[in-house]
């Protein structure tokens, strides 16, 4: 039982060459963490995986994505969540102008109009705050609602596989402590996470398994554990060196240098 | 005063006429960002159509506008498949130029099916009129039956059409694609599907627009199709993006030209004739000069 990608290729416009060739495996017991700097590819490895791509002009040029070995990749988007693949998208990107009721209704699109309430009760009873909220415009939460708002909104398609692109932009540190829990909490109920994150320090922290991605491949796959104490990811990604436009790969050139330096 | 009062009854009329055909411009419009100027082209295919079904073959009045509703929501949709899709992505112009083409495809293909015949669409309300206030030379206010039906049966569409967009899960899915079409279809809509039901609506509306304004006791003709432009100012007025908008502005360019047509040939008459078919497009700039997204209007219109 798992989401898997194997080997991906993803060409934007028929030129960009924005995946080359990434490949990782997310078990429905686990939560598995996707790290790497800004224009890694790890918008585009979700946009594949969910059938996002067109919209943006992308294709799959190489690879697949197989959902417990059932091809994905050539499904719409619309026939992905129907499978039980939810995503958060970057962003949060919550409907501004709905209610946060009708903001998760939108999200049970895919389920009919049956058992609404119930699910609307399952998601405020995850999230207070919105069950505070639910009549109000989305646009007038503050940013940690908007990501709960969006976190349970792809929770009301009941998914078997929850993906999430960097929930803990632009949140402060104790809100993005509230998002790690809830994350633990929907993966202990059963729903695999594929979490993509810049803050390797919170992904880290609760991942089974992380995969580092760089220039649009998947360069590291190992368990959390092993991240956590690989010197490289703790210098680079764990708060290192700050610089994030720097290459992983360059962290030896960079150490050799500052060694050379001091 | 009777002057004024009789305006506005007629105003109204007419004025409902051009909400149903806002609305159909905006849900369109709302879907698929595209302004789409072969409306008027599916406007005058509805009351050719209704006038086969009620004449030609002899069914019943309200049978045959279902029909004709039917058959024009089909068109549209098929125009979106064939013409719109294929330019998702393409600038918005592009995609407003070749709904102008359309326009013309679909006015020949009017002549062709019906030829170039005026018809009725025998529709129950004919000429008839009941007198509201008489005075000792006659009728002073007069409400003509299509009147009345013009705007009860306008006013109720929209109203359940509003009801059913705000309420429904469909509806729900169609305002969700109109705001952001990748979280739409991250929420598992189909786009497309939403694509062909808003052409489906925005047709059947520009079909019973073209019916009642046809259900008038004279006849119909495809150079009728011009009176779907007057929409536009409407459509302006109101906020290119809202039902609301649409229906009030509809309404209010109405009741604008009913009124000049009444006072405008007696205290203005140099302006010349015909001048409220102007007024419209007057109102609407002024509106603009105030408020630039009309009256009910969201700011940062511009997709496809
Ligand atoms: N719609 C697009 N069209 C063309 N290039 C794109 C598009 N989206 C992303 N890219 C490019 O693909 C690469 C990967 O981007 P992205 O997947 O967004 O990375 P990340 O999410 O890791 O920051 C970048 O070089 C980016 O410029
Ligand atoms: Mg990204």
């Amino acid at each position: 039982m798992s989401l898997a990608v194997h080997n991906l290729e993803v060409v934007y416009e028929d030129v960009m060459l924005a995946l080359r060739g990434a490949s990782l495996s997310v078990p429905q017991d686990q939560i598995v963490a996707v790290l790497g700097a800004n224009g890694a590819g790890k918008t585009t490895l979700l946009r594949a995986m969910t059938g996002l791509l067109d919209i943006h002009r992308g294709k799959i040029t190489r690879g697949h994505v197989s959902l417990d070995d059932k091809k994905l990749d050539t499904r719409k988007a619309a026939s992905v969540v129907s499978a039980g693949v939810s995503q958060v998208m970057e962003g949060r990107r919550v409907f501004a102008e709905f209610t946060v009721e009708e903001n998760l209704r939108v999200g049970a699109h895919t389920q009919g109009s049956a058992g609404l309430k119930e699910k609307y009760d399952r998601i405020y009873e995850m999230f207070p705050v919105l069950a505070e909220r639910r009549t109000a415009g989305a646009g007038y939460l503050s940013g940690g609602e908007q990501q709960m708002l969006a976190i349970g909104r792809a929770m009301m398609s009941e998914p078997k596989y929850l993906l999430l692109d960097e929930p803990s932009l632009g949140l402060a540190p104790k809100i993005v402590e509230q998002i790690r829990d809830l994350i633990v909490s929907i993966n202990k109920s059963g729903t695999g996470v594929l979490l993509i994150e810049q803050n390797a320090a919170m992904a880290l922290s609760i991942a089974d398994h992380g995969y580092v991605m760089e220039n649009g491949l998947t360069v590291m796959d190992a368990p959390a554990a092993t991240l956590r104490s690989d010197a490289d990811i703790q210098e680079f990604y764990l708060g290192g060196s700050g610089e994030e436009t720097a290459s992983l790969r360059d962290v030896k050139h960079y150490k050799r240098r500052k060694r050379w330096l001091s | 005063m009777n002057t004024l009062i009789q305006a506005i009854i007629n105003g109204l009329g007419t004025g409902a006429v051009y909400a149903l055909l806002a609305v159909s411009f905006v849900i369109i419009f709302r879907a698929t960002g595209v302004l789409n100027f072969a409306q008027p082209g599916l406007f005058i295919l509805g009351s050719f159509f209704c006038s086969y079904f009620a004449v030609s073959l002899g069914l019943p009045f309200y049978l045959a506008v279902v029909l004709a509703m039917a058959v024009v929501a089909l068109i549209s949709i098929a125009v979106e498949r064939v013409a719109i899709r294929p330019m998702i992505g393409r600038p918005v112009f592009a995609a407003a130029l070749v709904t102008v083409g359309l326009f013309t495809i679909l006015l020949i293909l009017a002549f062709r099916l019906f030829d170039a015949a005026a018809r009725t669409v025998n529709d129950p309300w004919q000429l008839n009129r009941f007198c509201l206030v008489s005075s000792d030379t006659g009728c002073s206010i007069a409400v003509a039956h299509n009147t009345i039906a013009r705007f009860v049966i306008a006013m109720v569409v929209l109203a359940a059409l509003g009801w059913w967009l705000s309420r429904s899960r469909i509806g729900l899915a169609m305002r969700a694609t109109s705001l952001d079409q990748e979280v739409a279809l991250a929420q598992g809509i189909d786009v497309g599907r939403v694509f062909s039901l808003s052409w489906a609506i925005g047709g059947a509306l520009a079909a019973l627009a073209g019916i009642l304004l046809a259900a008038n006791g004279t006849v119909v003709q495809a150079t009728d199709s011009l009176f779907a432009l007057v929409a536009l100012p409407a459509l302006i007025l109101g906020g290119i993006d809202s039902l609301k908008g649409a229906v009030i502005g509809g309404l209010l360019v109405g009741l604008i030209s009913a009124v000049t047509s009444a006072y405008q040939p007696i205290y203005a008459s140099w302006l010349g004739p015909n001048f409220e078919n102007v007024v419209p497009y007057v109102v609407m700039i002024l509106v603009l000069l105030v408020r630039p997204y009309g009256l009910y209007g969201t700011k940062e219109v511009q997709r496809v």
